[in-house]
């Protein structure tokens, strides 16, 4: 299954190498891993995408722990959470056939943010799906995708989740997943776009 | 702090340069109450003085010479070492025997990596040590510079963590943050990597500054009172329990609180190989060493057992055969404070993730003793009793010397004249096992072993380690003619520090574990085993150590009180017999109650008659 991972990490040099040696010990593909900086200084937030087997999750997280410079960890694993993704697409279009692609632009929300006469670049943020959507039709017509460039997910659970404040507030995280699920059942169900 | 003014180790050092060693030790120890400008050399002694370091074990090199240079003005006494592998067992044997952080230095490039064996054996047995090596000057890193060699690279997954210094002001803080990581929570190796440029500059020392962050347990332990009444319920209900004790007993001292929960429960206890010396050898209820050459009627115990308590041990491969197959019938209760430990090989019934001596404390008082109602393990352990049979006779002494000197022989009869009160360092084969099962342990901290990365080459130099740390201890290396040659550079060492350590050299003449699974496993293809090694008798003596053959039953006594009574260190080469297996043996891959025994005719069978 895909876990989802949420870590803080000391923005340091290494640090990266050594989350990642971990993942490589353990055998496990990284299929997407996004860094930047957090709310807390000196502290980076990546967000780690692995495919596993569900039991993996566990030892993935408290070996994380163990990483000396890893300040928090969280398994977002089916919790609720917003995943958003940015992409960057490069479409070969000449102001001839331009005019389809504006259309679909606008139709998957996205936008054109470089124009040239022979091409044109597509911003677009969403889930993984919706993005994967635009792309497929993009590819429908041979050769006019010329560059693409994903970032990876990003992930962030909703409410008051993360593990440092569930840890703050005193409560386990069986509690916490509990009156989780009491207190917004309706936002559980669906993505808000 | 206890360890100031320990001058007396530099007196002895023959460091010629030490002109005043005490005035000089003094003003060291001076720099860690008010703050002083060092250099990181200097800095680099006054830290380690200050977290109590005493001896070092390290070899010098070019990017580590100006920590070397600033080394006398300092009350730590380093042991010169012929190869740095040697440095980081001496360092581990040190760590192992005392409880204390041990301490290897080297150099960059070569020196560094010389280092790695003995850094990954430390850290598969979870073993406090702190590397320091020396590296390039910070403006040539990274550039190819003569003997530069990534080593926070290269040791990243074999360390508990590393580090890089380039500055003099980060080394104090590093140091001691180092120290903090090697000791705390499950132990391991640190290695810290210093630019020579960070040991000319100099900068503020301020020891009580440079003191690390309050220790973070791991988010994940996690012991709640739901697990706990579990785990009691579990215990009291249970019809066959078995305790299974490993190298986290001793780490957690935990072992009056196991022994407490065997005997109020009646509980029967095996040992992992690293958990030897946790629960006495002697104890009733005291199974011995569990796993691949354990004893049959504790791997029989596990694989007919109700509940498995696993106390600070990781269910290691060698320990439980194959996985599908282990204690099927059992729930499993496992006490453990490396939370990636859960569930990694063996699916548990109840976690209880923490430090093993405050989760039994917690667990303690809700078991009940006889007298209170608790469990009667009698018939239990008369079952287990009963599958002994006839190799219960486990005293050897007076079996008939049929002219053929065996190694369970030499192993039984140094335990028998060393009353089991030494610290054994074995290498790494069929030594090692023989000596689990035949030299009995009651204390903690007397069987000094590499279980985990099973190191050869480990016994001499660790042997050393452990001598300095506990000087009044008799210390007994027993190594293979295969291992022992591995490191035998160190004799040397022996020398040079004038070290009394007893060497037992198990001399088959092949690689005798290799040969044994060639003969079990690849129809006696003995390819690359046999070994032709030179007379170590004479190669101790080229050292200066005095050392004799034994090749006879009858000539062992003789031998051991020679060598224990010898003021120096002392070697023997026990010539035993070649083709000699361990057994029970559980092949690689099969079940724990899948194993080889000891063939009828074999004669080391015990009979009633030898009683």
């Amino acid at each position: 299954m895909l876990h989802t991972f949420v870590a803080y990490v000391e923005d340091l040099p290494g640090v990266l190498t050594r989350v990642a040696s971990l993942f490589r010990r353990l055998n496990i593909n990284i299929i997407s891993l996004t860094v930047g900086r957090s709310e807390r200084a000196g502290l980076s937030r990546m967000t780690i995408v692995a495919e596993a087997s569900a039991e993996a999750g566990h030892r993935i997280r408290a070996s994380l722990f163990k990483l000396e410079n890893v300040v928090d960890v969280d398994d977002i694993a089916q919790a609720p959470s917003v995943t958003r993704e940015l992409a960057l697409i490069k479409i070969a279009a000449t102001p001839q056939n331009r005019g389809q692609i504006f259309d679909l632009a606008e139709v998957f929300r996205a936008r054109i943010v470089d124009l040239t006469s022979e091409s044109l670049i597509i911003e677009m943020t969403g889930v993984e799906s919706k993005i994967e959507g635009l792309i497929e039709i993009l590819r429908e017509d041979e050769g006019r995708v010329l560059e693409l460039c994903r970032s990876g997910k990003m992930t962030m659970r909703r409410g008051h989740h993360l593990s440092s404040v569930v840890r703050a507030m005193g409560v386990s995280e069986a509690e916490s997943a509990e009156r989780e699920a009491e207190l917004a059942p309706d936002i559980v169900t669906g993505e808000v776009e | 702090m206890g360890h100031k003014g320990n001058a007396k180790t530099k007196e002895n050092a023959s460091n010629a340069n030490a002109a005043a060693p005490n005035a000089d030790a003094a003003d060291a120890n001076a720099h860690l109450n008010t703050p002083t400008r060092l250099t990181g050399a200097e800095i680099l002694w006054a830290t380690l003085a200050g977290e109590g370091v005493t001896d070092v074990f390290g070899y010098p090199g070019g990017a580590i010479l100006p920590a070397y240079d600033a080394l006398r003005k300092f009350p730590v006494k380093h042991v010169l070492v012929r190869h740095e592998q040697g440095a980081a067992h001496m360092a581990d044997g040190y760590a192992r025997a005392s409880g204390k952080v041990g301490v290897a230095v080297a150099t960059s490039g070569p020196g560094a990596t010389n280092l790695v064996t003995g850094i990954a054996t430390a850290m598969l047995d979870s073993i406090p040590i702190v590397c320091i090596t020396g590296n390039v000057s910070s403006k040539v890193l990274g550039t190819d510079a003569f003997q530069e060699v990534d080593i926070t690279g290269i040791t990243l997954p074999v360390t508990k963590h590393n580090f890089l210094v380039n500055k003099a002001e980060d080394l104090a803080k590093v140091l001691r943050h180092a120290f903090q990581i090697a000791k705390s929570g499950r132990p391991g190796p640190v290695l810290v990597d210093i630019t020579k440029d960070a040991q000319q500059a100099s900068a503020i020392f301020d020891f009580e500054a440079a003191k690390p962050r309050p220790y973070q347990p791991h988010p994940m332990l996690r012991v709640e009172e739901s697990g706990l009444a579990e785990a009691a319920e579990l215990i009291r209900n249970s019809k066959r329990p078995v305790i299974l004790a490993g190298h986290g007993v001793m780490d957690s001292g935990a072992m009056e609180q196991v022994r407490t929960l065997a005997e109020r429960a009646q509980i029967p206890v095996g040992l992992t190989l690293l958990g030897i010396g946790g629960f006495p050898m002697s104890h009733p209820l005291c199974l011995g060493m569990m796993g691949m050459h354990g004893e049959s009627w504790v791997n029989h115990a596990i694989q007919e057992a109700d509940l498995l308590i696993a106390c600070g041990m990781r269910f290691d491969d060698r320990v439980t055969g194959k996985l599908t197959d282990y204690a099927m019938k059992a729930k499993k209760i496992h006490i453990e404070v490396d939370p990636a430990e859960i569930n990694k090989n063996v699916k548990v019934d109840v976690a209880l993730v923490g430090d093993l001596r405050e989760v039994l404390e917690q667990l303690l008082p809700r078991i009940g003793t006889r007298n209170q109602g608790g469990r009667d393990g009698s018939v239990w352990l008369k079952t287990i009793e009963a599958s002994k049979g006839a190799v219960t006779v486990r005293d050897i002494k007076n079996l008939p010397d049929l002219g053929h000197l065996y190694a369970a022989h030499v192993m039984h009869d140094l335990w028998r004249m060393t009353a089991g009160d030494a610290i054994i360092v074995t290498d790494v084969g069929q030594h090692q096992m023989w000596e689990a099962q035949y030299y009995k342990h009651e204390k903690p901290r007397t069987l000094i072993t590499s279980g985990g990365l099973g190191t050869m080459g480990f016994a001499l130099p660790a042997a050393i380690g452990a001598k300095i740390a506990c000087p009044e201890k008799e210390v007994w290396v027993i190594a293979g003619d295969g291992g022992f040659q591995m490191t035998a550079a160190e004799l040397a060492t022996i020398v040079q520090e004038k070290i009394k350590i007893n060497i037992a050299v198990i001399n088959n003449g092949y690689l005798g574990m290799v040969r044994q699974w060639q003969e079990f496993f690849y129809e006696r293809n003995y390819e690359a085993t046999p070994l032709v090694s030179p007379d170590f008798v004479k190669l101790a003596d080229a050292h200066g150590i005095p050392g004799r053959a034994v090749r006879k039953r009858s000539e062992v006594e003789a031998a051991v009180n020679e060598a224990r009574s010898s003021t120096r260190a002392f070697l023997l080469n026990f010539m035993v017999e070649k083709e000699d297996s361990v057994y029970p043996m559980i092949p690689a891959g099969s079940a724990l109650h899948e194993m080889i025994r000891r063939p009828e005719q074999d004669p080391l069978e015990e009979t009633a008659e030898d009683k």
